[in-house]
Formats: structure tokens, C-alpha cells, sequence
């Protein structure tokens, strides 16, 4: 993990600009799966229905947490599972360790799972001598990497498939063609001994049904049936927010997710678990034990801004659609979570603005995120939110409070703004060359990196307006009689229909 | 009835042809804009930052200059978006301001999308034989939901071939403060755009928002590449009127 990676967020963007590799494999992927999830929504015929439907489901069940969590706590509960509560990472994972000593287990193999990501869980079980292995194939391939994961659902997004033949010939002992199959056909047999060995299967959770205490897992590899069906003990890790009242509530995600994550329209398994092995059933773990994670989640509880976050259903459709993921990748948002929800969680789970560093200034505010998202989260507008706490807490750069006041004072009166145009005109000229302005000195050093500057022209339209306005009253009679009456009306309408356009 | 002009600093300043050829297609309408010298700025740059009392600071010249304004017309989408989506929310602890706000929102109107949804005019009449592609700008698109109307006013203009832009919601890495913040992240952004936009091999290129375009334009003229740069309205007049606003 690189929370403890001390680079700034403008040495790993430019570390991440500078690696050709990483940016096509990103480019790649976030192609395939942004133009996958835009035919998977034009196919459906009332996507946006669906959206706004599942955008009410998260908000109802967000705003009523409490109530849905102890339902299916309870729920759980009378299903036979062990429930555990952690507040912080390392309460999830001593409570993880405690639970691996009382079985003597030796290892534990994982299926894909973001918040063990968050909390760690891998390196914790390592350091009391638990083997921990990934088994979803991205995973799998970033542990061997020692990596962190760059994507949200596709962790190895950034290596391609001759970096990962590299990494898996050194695992194998022997040279693998560069071919997916095969590396594919590798991974499947390295797997297999291990499903059969361990000890423990851990798994994250997609979703949790308070009707039924259950937890459900989506996934494409068949690994997580595996997961949950051949060891004996079942750990699951759950954030807290991952609830939904009920099976029909679920049935709008399983609808969304896939399509909005990759564009299929049905992930390849779903399992719903309700519990540990019973008599009647032919596999199962015998022990299954839930962790419900907090970690900075309730802190975004009753906050007017940040409580949507919450919503978020972890498809990643954020992350394929985001124009300044695609140059960067997931590495240099510095934290688990990468993307345009990266850099809103990162800073919104720790609470600690020393930490916020820039990476809420990672973003053009396009709005992308905002688009793909299927619960409608707006972290275009969230990222704003964020700057603005971190203005009002006081932590603003020396420079930029100072261009800020300037411009306050500049911008508050016409008079004044009217003057600067023409100081600017003047001291322009200092800078000219070539026509444009090419110098890349104080705030015009990384525009003008890329760009060259158009200068002011020599009138603004304000110093332009008079004569403008009487060449206008020359040429032209009075208002067109139908132009009248469609301003009159659409005025009428307005007032009728009180509704703005928003 | 007053129609005005929120003419946006950066028309003011960098682009009045922009903000005069809007002016001059709308009076041959018989539509002639008003236009309040107190405004300044829609506050963005500073609020997009979090300087929301600086933002605050420009932001009340706008209330101000148009209280009096039946219809609020701009060339850029992105301050239109900034007056109808977070004027509500910049102003929200302060009830005299948030009701001019809301005044304010339900009658301004983005260039395109005042032609359309308001006069219902798709086509002014206007020629241009010229291979075009079009960007749609972010805000103004997905902030402000202005998709179509800047295509239904092109469509309509005769001799004009418009080649579509790859990858056009893309955005171009302007973004305001992050061009000049996070500037190399903002270069890759705009250079790929610019690789789309020569793709088209279009001899035009024209969108709707000054911000965006300037940020294009800058990068176009470092690779010497002599693609014209338009603001929709610019076009349209030029294709009226046969020649372009000459004043810069």
C-alpha cells in the first residue's frame, strides 16, 4: 500500500505521465470498458429510470443505516454467522488474526475485495506468518507484483500482458508465452493446490440483504465459489454501508453493476450466502464469521456533502469514464481507492486535511463521474467541497491566497476590473513574442508549457460596447413581432411551471 | 422587455468577437442586448477553488447587474452552469442573495440554448463551407444539459461538413485553475484532444465556451497547426453575414 509512500501527488502524476507502458495498457482498458458500459446502457430501455431508482434505494437505505444494519445483523445472526464490528483497519485486522489463531490456521486464500485492500488484511496476516493469496486473477497478479491495486475492479489494469507473462514466468520457474491462455491455464493450476490447502477463504462483500442476513458476491472467475466453499472457515470483510433492504432492492444493482463496471449484464457468478455450512448442504464452510468495517464510513453520516459517498457501489464506471484517470492510472492517487471516488474517499475516510495533500485538485470538474455513475453520486461537486473545507480550515498555499485576494479585489467592482484590463494591456506588451506570450513565469509557467497565450486585443467588449450598440440601434428596426411573443410566452410558462432547468 | 448580455470575463477580456457576433445575429432579430457594465466575473476561478467568499465577492456584481433583466443571455455554457447550479449553493446561508440568486437562474440562458429552447430558431440562414467538428464543452453539456442544441443549429447552416469529434465529451483539460495547478496532467489532456481533432481533418473547429477553445487554440498554435478556433455564435454570423468580426 502507498499511503506510506511520502511522493507528492505532482511527482507520482508525473511519474505515471512519463510511463508510456501504463498509459496505453489504461487507455486500453478504460476504452474497452467505457464503450462496453455505454452499449449496455443504450441497450436498456430505461437506464436512466434504473438509475435514478437505484440512486433512491442507496439514499433510503443510507439514511436509515441504523435501522437496516441491525436487521441484518440480527438476521445473520439466527443464519449461524459469528458478526464482528471494527472500527478501525487495525481492529479488523487483529479481529482477522484472533479468528485465524483460535482455527490454527496457516493460510488463507482471498477473492477480490476492495476493503481488505483498505484495511491491509494481507500484510497483517503475513505478519503473524499466515500465508495470504489472492485468487482473482488481477489480484493474484498484482501480489506478486507487491503492488497496490490501480483500478477498482480490474487491479492490474496498468501492466499489460507481456509484464504480466514476466511476472508469472518467475513465479512458474519457466519461460510462459506472453499468451493469455496460457497464462490464464497456469494461474487456474498454481490456484487449485492452494484452494485445497487453506485454511481460511476470505472474501469481501457486494452486497448485504436485511431481510435475510445474506451477503452476496459478484464476480467472473468462479473464485469466489471456491472461496466460500472449500476451506472451513469463511471470513467476510463488509464495509458497513453495503446494505440494501431487500432481494428486489438487489435484483436494480445486479442490473447496474455489471453493466456500469464492464457492460455485461449479468456477472458471471452471483452467490448469495446466508450462513455457514447445514446438514443438508454438500459443501460450505463449517464457521463463518462477518466483520462489519467502519473506518472513517460513519463519519460521513449526516453530512450534508459527503453522506452520498456512501452510495457508491464500487463498479469503477467513475474511474473508466475520468479523462485524468486515463493519463494517470491508479497509482498516483496515492490510496486504495483511485479515480474520481479515490480522490474523494481518500481524504473524506481520513478526516485529516494534512493529508489531503492536491489530489482533490486532480480533476477538471468535467463532470464525467458524475455521468457514468449509477447511483448519481456528484463527485464533480464533491471535489469542490473538498477544496472549499480545506480553504476554510486554513490550509492554503501562500500563492494562491494571495492571487485569490487579488482577485476579490479586482472582481468586486467594475471600476477596478476595468482597470486592470488596461494595466494588463500595458504590461502585455513586456511579454509579446511572436505575437502570443510564450514565458512560462509564475502562474503562466505550466500553462504556457503546453500552450501559447493569446494576447488581450486592443479593446475589451466593455471599452467596445457604445459604439457597438449604436451600430446595432442604426441597422435595426424593433423587436420581431413573433420573437415578442415566444419571449412573452416562454416567460409565462416559466412562471406557471416555477421550474428551473436544473 | 430587456434582454441582456452576461458577457463573461473572459469574452470581456480576451474574445469580444465572441460576445459581438451573439450580439449582431441577435438583432437581426430585433433583439437589441442590454448590457450592465457592473458585472465582472460569475466568480468560478475562485470558487472551483474553494475560495467561496472571493467567488461570493464577484458573484454579487452578477445579481446585481441583472435584477432588472427579463432574459440573461451568455456565450459560455460554463458560467451559465456556474449561475444555475451552485449560485443556490454559494448563496444558501444568505436569504436576500439566494432569492436574487434563484431569480437569476430561471432566466439565464446559454447562447445555443436560448436560440433554441426560447426563439425556437434552428436555422438563422447562415453558409459556411467548411469542414467543422464540434467539442462539446463539459459544463455546458453536463452541467447545464445543453447537448443537442449547439448540433441543431449547425445542422442547419448550408455548405458546412460536420466530421464527428473522436472521443468528444472528452474534456480538453482546461478546467480553470487546474490547467494552471495540475498543468501537466491538463497538457496530456489537451494535446490527446488536439490528436482527435487533426484526426477529423477538419479546418474548423468550434464549440461553445471561450475556456475551453482558448485552452485548444494555445495548444494548436504551439504544434503550428492552423486549425481555426470558433465560438458557435462567431460561426453563425460569419455564415450570415459573409465576413467575421473584424474588431481584434
Amino acid at each position: 500500500m502507498r499511503s506510506a509512500d511520502p511522493s507528492t501527488v505532482q511527482e507520482r502524476v508525473r511519474h505515471a505521465l512519463s510511463d508510456e507502458f501504463l498509459r496505453n495498457a489504461v487507455k486500453f482498458t478504460t476504452e474497452r470498458l467505457r464503450a462496453g458500459k455505454q452499449a449496455a446502457s443504450e441497450e436498456h430501455p430505461n437506464w436512466e429510470e434504473w438509475r435514478e431508482r437505484a440512486r433512491q434505494i442507496r439514499l433510503h437505505t443510507i439514511a436509515h443505516l441504523d435501522y437496516y444494519l441491525q436487521e441484518f445483523v440480527e438476521n445473520a445472526r439466527a443464519n449461524g454467522v459469528h458478526v464482528h464490528f471494527a472500527d478501525t483497519a487495525e481492529e479488523a485486522a487483529a479481529l482477522t488474526l484472533e479468528i485465524a489463531r483460535l482455527r490454527g490456521a496457516r493460510s488463507v486464500v482471498k477473492s477480490k475485495s476492495m476493503v481488505s485492500e483498505e484495511l491491509h488484511i494481507n500484510q497483517a496476516l503475513e505478519g503473524a506468518g499466515v500465508e495470504a493469496v489472492e485468487t482473482d486473477l488481477g489480484e493474484y497478479i498484482i501480489q506478486l507484483a507487491k503492488e497496490p491495486p490501480s483500478h477498482i475492479i480490474i487491479p492490474a489494469i496498468h501492466k499489460n500482458r507481456y509484464q504480466i507473462a514476466e511476472l508469472l514466468s518467475k513465479e512458474a520457474g519457466e519461460e510462459l508465452p506472453p499468451d493469455t491462455t496460457a497464462l490464464a491455464g497456469f494461474v487456474r493450476r498454481k490456484l487449485r493446490e492452494k484452494f485445497l490447502e487453506a485454511d481460511i477463504g476470505m472474501t469481501g462483500c457486494n452486497f448485504a440483504i436485511a431481510e435475510s442476513g445474506s451477503i452476496v458476491l459478484f464476480e467472473n472467475e468462479g473464485n469466489a465459489r471456491m472461496v466460500t466453499t472449500v476451506p472451513k472457515t469463511q471470513i467476510t470483510l463488509m464495509g458497513m454501508e453495503r446494505i440494501v433492504p431487500t432481494w428486489a432492492d438487489l435484483e436494480v444493482m445486479a442490473t447496474l453493476l455489471p453493466r456500469s463496471a464492464t457492460g455485461q449484464k449479468l456477472t458471471v457468478y452471483m452467490s448469495g450466502i446466508s450462513g455457514p455450512r447445514r446438514a443438508e448442504d454438500r459443501d460450505g464452510p463449517e464457521q463463518m464469521h462477518l466483520i462489519i468495517v467502519d473506518n472513517g464510513r460513519s463519519l460521513q453520516l449526516g453530512d450534508p456533502h459527503f453522506q452520498e459517498l456512501l452510495n457508491c457501489i464500487r463498479c469503477g464506471a467513475c474511474l473508466n469514464a475520468c479523462p485524468v484517470y486515463r493519463h494517470i492510472g491508479g497509482h498516483a492517487y496515492g490510496s486504495t481507492y483511485s479515480g474520481p471516488i479515490g480522490a474523494v474517499l481518500k481524504p473524506a475516510l481520513n478526516k485529516n486535511v494534512a493529508e489531503w495533500d492536491d489530489i482533490a485538485n486532480a480533476s477538471s470538474l468535467c463532470g464525467a463521474c458524475y455521468e457514468a455513475c449509477p447511483v448519481k453520486i456528484p463527485l464533480h461537486d464533491m471535489l469542490v467541497y473538498l477544496r472549499q473545507r480545506k480553504v476554510e480550515q486554513g490550509e492554503r498555499s501562500r500563492e494562491e491566497s494571495t492571487g485569490m485576494k487579488g482577485f476579490r479585489y479586482v472582481m468586486s467592482s467594475h471600476k477596478r476590473y476595468g482597470r486592470a484590463l488596461r494595466w494588463a494591456r500595458v504590461m502585455q506588451k513586456l511579454l509579446l513574442q511572436d505575437g502570443v506570450i510564450k514565458v512560462r513565469i509564475g502562474p503562466l509557467k505550466g500553462w504556457n508549457s503546453y500552450r501559447h497565450t493569446t494576447p488581450l486585443p486592443k479593446k475589451s467588449f466593455r471599452e467596445g460596447w457604445q459604439a457597438l450598440e449604436q451600430d446595432i440601434q442604426r441597422e435595426h428596426g424593433g423587436m420581431d413581432e413573433r420573437v415578442r411573443e415566444r419571449l412573452r410566452r416562454y416567460l409565462e410558462g416559466q412562471e406557471k411551471g416555477s421550474k428551473g432547468d436544473e | 422587455m430587456k434582454i441582456s448580455l452576461f458577457v463573461t470575463c473572459l469574452c470581456d477580456s480576451l474574445y469580444p468577437r465572441a460576445a459581438e457576433a451573439m450580439v449582431r445575429l441577435l438583432a437581426r432579430y430585433g433583439i437589441a442586448l442590454h448590457f450592465p457594465d457592473v458585472q465582472t466575473c460569475c466568480g468560478q476561478p475562485a470558487f472551483n477553488s474553494g475560495y467561496w467568499q472571493e467567488a461570493k465577492a464577484s458573484a454579487h456584481t452578477i445579481l446585481e447587474a441583472f435584477e432588472e433583466s427579463d432574459y440573461v443571455l451568455s456565450p459560455s455554457g460554463s458560467c451559465t452552469g456556474m449561475i444555475h447550479h451552485y449560485y443556490p449553493e454559494l448563496f444558501a446561508d444568505d436569504p436576500v442573495m439566494l432569492e436574487k440568486a434563484f431569480r437569476l437562474q430561471k432566466k439565464t440562458f446559454e447562447f445555443s440554448q436560448f436560440m433554441i429552447r426560447v426563439l425556437g430558431i434552428q436555422d438563422i440562414g447562415a453558409t459556411f463551407p467548411h469542414k467543422v467538428t464540434y467539442h462539446p464543452s463539459c459544463h455546458g453539456s453536463r452541467l447545464l444539459g445543453v447537448k443537442e442544441e449547439p448540433l441543431l443549429l449547425l445542422e442547419q447552416v448550408k455548405g458546412l461538413e460536420l466530421v464527428p469529434l473522436p472521443f468528444a465529451e472528452d474534456c480538453c483539460g482546461f478546467g480553470g485553475t487546474f490547467a494552471v495547478k495540475m498543468s501537466d496532467i491538463s497538457g496530456a489532456m489537451v494535446s490527446e484532444k488536439v490528436d482527435h481533432i487533426l484526426e477529423t481533418e477538419a479546418q474548423v473547429l468550434v464549440g461553445t465556451d471561450m475556456g475551453c477553445l482558448m485552452n485548444i487554440a494555445g495548444h494548436l498554435h504551439v504544434r503550428k497547426e492552423p486549425i481555426r478556433v470558433m465560438h458557435l455564435a462567431e460561426l453563425l454570423y460569419e455564415g450570415v453575414s459573409g465576413h467575421a468580426i473584424s474588431r481584434s
